[in-house]
């Protein structure tokens, strides 16, 4: 049974949670997310109706483009929407803590400490009047107030000293724009892991970095994990970087999640027209270079005057063949076959197979 | 073989730097660049933030004046010409920006901005102003009926659009298009590139393709330039490039890019460390900071930008590589061990 968007039916809908791949309990759990803000314009459903969930030691990549919800959603984990402009319903559970509706007070001794964030622009997260050494070690002192200055200060030189950065005792003195654009990424870093977060969400980390150095915070990140254990969610826009880091893909398209699954199942067995759309728009390194790409058409939607139904269908080649369905109905996020891979998409599962096949993997770049 | 459009000669761009009040050095942004461009051929300028080709972009188009060395452009020497002397040869060569929301005027309406190369110029085309700008909304794929529309109006994509129209207003032979759509989401990205390909063939037209996207390139350029430190290191035709590299660095940016066609991390030259100062670059080759190749012979002579096989390929190096990277699988090249070194 379908929902419109605006009157929910009586029955509520359950989304369905992705499954676990282990035994164990996932460290971050997020059930139907859902926030609002309300602005002189409209409402704006930034986040309409999200589940997901990350377990210690694993990478889940959040895709989507400008407008999505990434940001979003990774904000509304760390607490960081203003309460009197957001309104945030669902469940977010972090190492068995529920925080939705948890008093501010409380999620602040969680972030930083259980939870922490690496963000895009490391200058503008960075403060320029402060030292680099005493910001890390401030983080440091807020989650461990017995410790003295000098503890502090150890305890961030051996941090900057293992994210790479040579002759730390040095550096730590130093301020921001004395560091190189990836120096200051890899200082970020030290600052979200200078407490042994369980829960690490980075957006968008290497965005502003070049190749040769995007890189080697790739590999930095993936080193940290194998030696700390944490679960990472990692948001981006690009699918080159989920592809070489990510266990677990996310792909969002207008404040809601169209496509689930695998690295694997969501990059080589694609399910959703958007996620198609995404790979065969993707200039690559490899295949036929006098290939045109197949772009999207249109923009992405605005959020607050949504499509009716699903939510790409202005912009889906296939949006036609399910008659009416494609505009007045959201499709719900259901099993796409292999286990743990979901997709929201009317297509039947045998002519999206079928559709795959015949337009989008013979042109190459999905292959 | 033609003639080319637009002759590079010994190209330098110095920025005097003031310690204090005392004259300091010169950040060396670009240092002595060779390089033609023949009529109806695309070149990409590509490298790492500070590589220079942003800079050899604006001397290109003489919004930025060279320190020392020549641009030939349809067979006029440009490198000094004046504001009265450029006005005319602004209309064979225009330029499209990187951000399409600092390069468009807010308080005109699109209509104003795409005409406006037409009115500086003082053209009257057949038909009038006004059809000859719905023409470039259309041919750019934008409704010429948002003629009275303004830029905050549009998103990103289309504002490019906007840009690329008035690019194409006078009717250019060449075009120094800089970051045209990094600063784009990848959907839009791709209709951007695909309309610029299109132009490309349609109008024959000439395009030096500055971009740090090594992927977005190898879908635009029939030739490639990839600069390191305010020099080109390895310039030649695309395949030449993108097949069988010889510079170390082109390897280790070609390797670097994380490609959807790859699963997991790939063998990655990892280069260490960071691009050196532009103030004082390191002597003779400007790489072997980074380079696992490096020997004492690369710090005392600077390597000549010269062809192996006497193709068309040519290599700043004194230790080039030889081996093929095949288009089908991941990059191969230089393992992880020759690099850890």
């Amino acid at each position: 049974m379908g929902r419109s968007e605006s009157a929910p039916s009586g029955e509520p809908d359950r989304p369905v949670v992705p499954e676990q791949r282990s035994g164990e309990d996932p460290y971050l759990r997020v059930k139907d997310l859902r926030v609002r803000f309300d602005t002189e314009d409209g409402v704006v459903r930034a986040v309409d109706g999200v589940s997901f969930s990350v377990e210690r030691g694993r990478t889940l990549g959040i895709v989507g483009e400008s407008g999505s919800g990434k940001s979003v959603t990774s904000l509304a984990i760390l607490g960081l929407h203003n309460a009197k402009r957001a309104t945030i319903s669902g469940e977010i559970s972090v190492g068995g803590r529920q925080l939705v509706g948890l008093p501010e007070e409380e999620v602040r001794r969680l972030r930083g400490r259980d939870m922490a964030m690496i963000f895009q622009d490391p200058l503008s997260a960075l403060h320029p009047y402060y030292t680099v050494g005493r910001q890390i070690a401030e983080a440091y002192r807020v989650h461990h107030p017995r410790a003295g200055r000098r503890e502090a200060r150890g305890r961030a030189v051996e941090m900057l000293g293992r994210v790479g950065i040579p002759q730390p005792g040095k550096r730590f003195d130093q301020y921001p724009h004395e560091f190189s654009g990836g120096m200051r990424q890899r200082a970020m870093i030290a600052m979200a892991l200078v407490n042994d977060p369980d829960l690490l969400i980075a957006d968008e980390p290497t965005t502003a970095l070049d190749v040769t150095v995007q890189a080697q915070i790739l590999d930095l990140l993936e080193d940290l994990q194998q030696e700390f254990q944490s679960a990472i969610i990692l948001i981006t826009h690009d699918l080159g970087v989920v592809s070489q880091v990510a266990d677990d893909v996310l792909v969002m398209y207008g404040g809601r999640a169209v496509e689930h699954g695998s690295v694997e199942q969501v990059l080589r067995r694609p399910q959703h027209p958007y996620t198609w759309g995404l790979l065969s728009s993707v200039p690559s390194l490899h295949g036929d270079a006098d290939a045109d790409l197949v772009p999207i058409k249109g923009n992405p939607p605005s959020l607050i005057n949504l499509p009716s139904g699903c939510a790409f269908h202005p912009r889906c080649r296939y949006a036609d063949r399910n008659g009416d369905r494609s505009r007045t109905e959201v499709p719900e996020l259901r099993p796409a076959g292999e286990a743990g891979h979901l997709v929201a998409c009317h297509l039947p599962a045998e002519e999206r197979t079928r559709l795959y096949q015949q337009d989008i993997a013979q042109v190459g770049v999905a292959q | 073989m033609t003639e080319p459009l637009l002759k590079v000669r010994g190209l330098t761009k110095h920025f005097p730097v003031r310690d204090g009040f005392r004259a300091g050095g010169a950040v060396r942004a670009v240092d002595g660049l060779d390089f033609d461009v023949r009529p109806g051929e695309t070149l990409g300028l590509v490298g790492e933030s500070g590589c220079g080709k942003t800079t050899t972009g604006r001397m290109l188009v003489r919004l930025l004046d060279s320190t020392s060395g020549s641009i030939e452009f349809a067979g006029r020497d440009i490198t000094h010409a004046r504001r009265g002397e450029l006005r005319p040869l602004r209309q064979d060569l225009q330029i499209i920006f990187q951000d399409p929301y600092a390069s468009l005027n807010p308080r005109h309406t699109v209509g104003r901005i795409v005409a406006m190369p037409l009115q500086v110029n003082g053209i009257n085309p057949p038909g009038g102003t006004k059809k000859r700008v719905q023409e470039l909304l259309e041919l750019v794929g934008l409704n010429p009926e948002h003629y009275n529309r303004y830029p905050h109006e549009f998103s990103g994509g289309q504002r490019q659009r906007i840009g690329i129209a008035r690019a194409l207003a006078l009717r250019p032979k060449l075009i120094v298009a800089d970051e045209p759509v990094s600063a784009l989401d990848v959907s839009i990205q791709a209709q951007v590139i695909n309309l610029l390909r299109d132009l490309q063939r349609d109008l024959d037209l000439a395009f030096v393709f500055i971009a740090h996207d090594l992927a977005v390139v190898r879908h635009f350029c029939h030739r490639v330039a990839v600069m390191y430190l305010g020099k080109i290191v390895e310039i030649g035709d695309r395949n030449d490039i993108y097949q069988h590299p010889q510079h170390p660095y082109t390897r280790a940016l070609l390797s670097a890019i994380p490609d959807v066609t790859t699963l997991g991390p790939a063998g990655r030259i990892r280069l260490a460390g960071d691009v050196p100062t532009p103030l004082s670059p390191p002597s003779g080759c400007r790489f072997r900071t980074r380079c696992w190749k490096a020997q004492d012979h690369c710090a005392t002579e600077e390597p000549a930008l010269i062809t192996r096989d006497g193709g068309r390929q040519l290599t700043a190096c004194h230790f080039p590589e030889t081996g093929t990277i095949s288009q089908d699988s991941g990059p191969a090249g230089a393992t992880a061990e020759e690099v850890s070194k």
